[in-house]
């Protein structure tokens, strides 16, 4: 059994840059990404600002070399994925046994959506091409299939924290020794389905939204995708660049409470949290930096608090809600915000959390204001938390 | 390590479910679509939850429930279930929500309920379990993916009494998309003349499975869960005997061991090349059963073949619907099921006599 996984690359595209280097430079000047619905033909227009990345799919066809009709969210996971590879630069890697664990929300529904606009009035309509790629696994493999993957691939759904367990579980692939490589993360694309869904939930803040502010009022939807290359002990000693750093711990809970809402006392949080420290063997005062969850919510951020409470105090780590840049990219999340906590250990930083003003009551602690540069970062925990009570926490160490 | 299948429990066309005979009093349909037989749901869901709850998340939860009650297990150590098309019906019914309502009022009920990891969170609610919980979505490899996890977590000791099932619910219009893709028959048939209909196309089915997978020996076991292993896309048939030869050698097996192997039939003559070929070569000795004229075919339907397996063992009886061709072996102590979904996902799993 490899004991441990590290992650040798890294590929991001969010609202806030198109690749990595993007993605850190509007860290440093604390731009954010949200802004108008453009992509969508919605009735939410003007009124529910999101986090578009800002490609659309015809651009993103002809850097992918995917068709433009094909699902956003493949187009995304193409782009991250393809990125994360060319980072890692295994040398040798078509020798080696190769995954590609994937995970999103709602598949395809960005076609779907079109192919039911006839379907509804006759079901003997509707374009097919619209509707063949709506399984969640059609998107994982038609990024596999271009990545040329063939050992391994599958896809995890479970709402928001999907692409956050695809992290962890491919690292136990490879400890498990069934694979050498690993590429790890997810990708979800803004559809009419899941921006209506969160606004029926009334939890859609109208402004752009303010994580663990005592007056934030729901959180932005956003989109993505973001993976990373894990490799095992063996590979890792082939590598030309030196390893970002190697995800140390993690933990999978349920909060077993409520279908949408979160516990108060953020029973899941806490347990995910405490089970990925014991999972790698540090305790609460060892982490350096918390990427939360932090998605604006009322009941999301006061849970989480809570739960970080309860399990930090009396000394609490920097931490913010890099979603106040992004928004919530869902089944991407988890990908995404691994992508920045890998960086925070290489590069020393802590991201700000845009827009907080007011300590929620709940916590004795504030998020991270600014953009923090030449930090010794040894331990982050990237929290990812989801619809069922689903709670991961993944802590990523220096090596 | 040893795995074993502890206790099962399977919802699907036929009378499966909390039913004293194996498959003895069969049902035969005419048509292109298998729906599932409905068990009284009272028995295992509060009447005030069942009212919101949808077709998948009832038999889910149930067959969930009824696994855990065969194998005395109040609460397991972990929930995984794998499906394909996840939530159908909620998901089809909000789409439908926001294009005939133009966005507008529209219920969250169906939203909620729409994302793929709602059956296996729900179980989680019902039980107040806290322990590992994921839901695989890989479309025919779906089920696979989830047992193989259940596998791991036994072999990394962060678990035992692992619930994982494979669930997948069709509705009017998953139906009516995929029979305009060509997975079904163009004419109605008996299901019992599925295979000798030599037509391309399939029936449609739908269903549920739920084991309890444990690492402690007893005699109440079904039986030993040996092996699980997943194929993308085989190059042709002699590279999937070559597939299946190193599978069976990876689980200190091999082919002369093998009493019974399930296949994955479907009565699509396109679909059922491989394994025509196949039976005819490194399964020519073998005996031979197919259960899709029993379950219909769907992306998970790899959770009943299971059942089915541990059945066999556990019943020491090979039902006659499912035989194919009789083997040696009356009452089969070893057998794998081969199943592939629309020749891309293929999928191996070994089972064995405790």
């Amino acid at each position: 059994m490899s004991s441990t996984v590290y992650v040798a690359g890294l590929g991001v595209i969010s609202a806030i840059g198109n690749n990595v280097a993007e993605n850190l430079q509007s860290f440093e000047l604390e731009a954010a990404g949200i802004g108008d619905i453009s992509l969508l033909d919605t009735i939410h227009c003007k009124k529910r600002p999101v986090a578009e990345v800002k490609l659309d799919n015809n651009e993103l066809a002809v850097i992918t070399g995917l068709p433009a009709d094909t699902s956003r969210t493949a187009l995304l996971s193409l782009v991250a994925a393809s990125e994360a590879v060319n980072d890692a630069a295994i040398p040798n890697l078509e020798s080696l046994r190769t995954g590609f664990v994937s995970a999103n929300t709602v598949g395809g529904m960005d076609r779907s959506e079109h192919f039911f606009i006839d379907f509804v009035k006759d079901k003997k309509r509707g374009k097919l091409r619209n509707i063949f790629d709506h399984e969640c696994g059609c998107i994982t493999e038609i990024v596999a299939d271009q990545l040329g993957i063939r050992d391994f691939m599958t896809t995890i759904s479970t709402a928001c924290s999907s692409s956050a367990n695809a992290i962890f579980y491919a690292a136990r692939l490879i400890k498990n020794d069934m694979l050498d490589v690993v590429i790890a993360g997810g990708t979800d694309s803004l559809t009419k389905f899941t921006l209506n869904g969160f606004n029926t939930l009334m939890i859609l803040d109208d402004e752009f939204c303010k994580p663990f502010d005592e007056n934030r009022e729901g959180l932005n939807l956003g989109e993505g995708a973001g993976y990373l290359v894990l490799v095992s002990e063996k590979v890792a000693k082939t590598l030309l660049n030196k390893p970002y750093c190697k995800l140390s711990g993690y933990n999978n809970s349920n909060d077993a409470y409520h279908q949408t809402a979160s516990s108060p006392d953020g029973t899941g949080s806490y347990l995910a949290m405490k089970g990925a420290l014991e999972k790698s063997g540090l305790n609460p005062s060892d982490i350096d930096y918390i990427n939360l969850h932090g998605t604006g919510t009322a009941n999301n951020d006061s849970a989480e608090g809570i739960a970080i409470k309860r399990l930090f105090e009396p000394d609490y780590p920097p931490m913010s809600s890099t979603k106040s840049f992004t928004g919530h990219t869902l089944g991407a999340c988890g990908g995404i915000e691994a992508v920045f906590s890998a960086l925070a250990i290489k590069n020393g930083i802590i991201y700000p959390n845009l827009r907080f003003e007011t300590r929620m009551n709940e916590v004795p602690f504030e998020p991270e204001r600014k953009f923090l540069k030449g930090q010794n970062i040894r331990h982050v925990m990237s929290n990812s938390f989801g619809f069922g009570g689903n709670c991961t926490s993944l802590i990523f160490s220096e090596i | 390590m040893k795995i074993y299948i502890r206790s099962s429990a399977c919802i699907s066309a036929q009378n499966t479910f909390e039913i004293e005979g194996f498959l003895t009093d069969v049902v035969t349909y005419h048509g292109t679509r298998l729906k599932t037989i409905e068990p009284d749901y009272k028995a295992f869901i509060d009447p005030k939850l069942l009212r919101r709850m949808s077709h998948v998340l009832k038999m889910g939860v149930a067959a969930a429930m009824q696994c855990l009650k065969q194998g005395n297990t109040e609460m397991p150590g972990a929930i995984i279930t794998g499906t394909a098309h996840g939530c159908i019906d909620d998901t089809v019914d909000f789409l439908t929500q926001i294009i005939e309502q133009n966005e507008e009022l529209l219920s969250p009920t169906s939203f909620i309920q729409s994302t793929h990891n709602t059956v296996g969170s729900q179980i989680a609610l019902m039980l107040k379990c806290h322990q590992y919980n994921t839901t695989f979505v890989h479309k025919g490899a779906s089920f696979e993916n989830a047992l193989l996890d259940a596998v791991l977590l036994l072999k990394e000791n962060e678990a035992d009494n692992v619930l994982v099932g494979g669930i997948d619910e069709m509705n009017d219009a998953s139906f009516a998309i995929l029979n305009r893709l060509g997975l079904y028959k163009r004419w109605p048939v008996s299901n019992l003349d599925l295979y000798a209909t030599k037509t391309r196309g399939s029936m449609g089915g739908e269903g549920t499975a739920f084991f309890l997978l444990t690492d402690q020996a007893s005699a109440n076991n079904l039986a030993e869960l040996r092996g699980v292993k997943t194929i993308y896309k085989p190059i042709n048939p002699e590279d999937m005997e070559k597939r299946v030869i190193s599978f069976l050698a990876e689980n200190s097996s091999n082919i002369e061991d093998i009493d019974l192997v399930i296949t994955g039939r479907s009565g699509d003559t396109w679909h059922d090349e491989v394994y025509e070929q196949i039976n005819q070569s490194l399964f020519k000795h073998t005996g031979l059963a197919n259960y899709k004229h029993l379950s219909g075919e769907y992306p998970t339907s790899t959770a009943f073949a299971l059942w089915l397996a541990s059945n066999i063992i556990k019943n020491k009886v090979v039902p006659e619907t499912v035989v194919e061709r009789r083997g040696k072996e009356t009452s089969p102590k070893t057998i794998l099921i081969y199943n592939h979904y629309q020749k891309k996902y293929h999928s191996l799993i070994l089972v064995s006599a405790i």
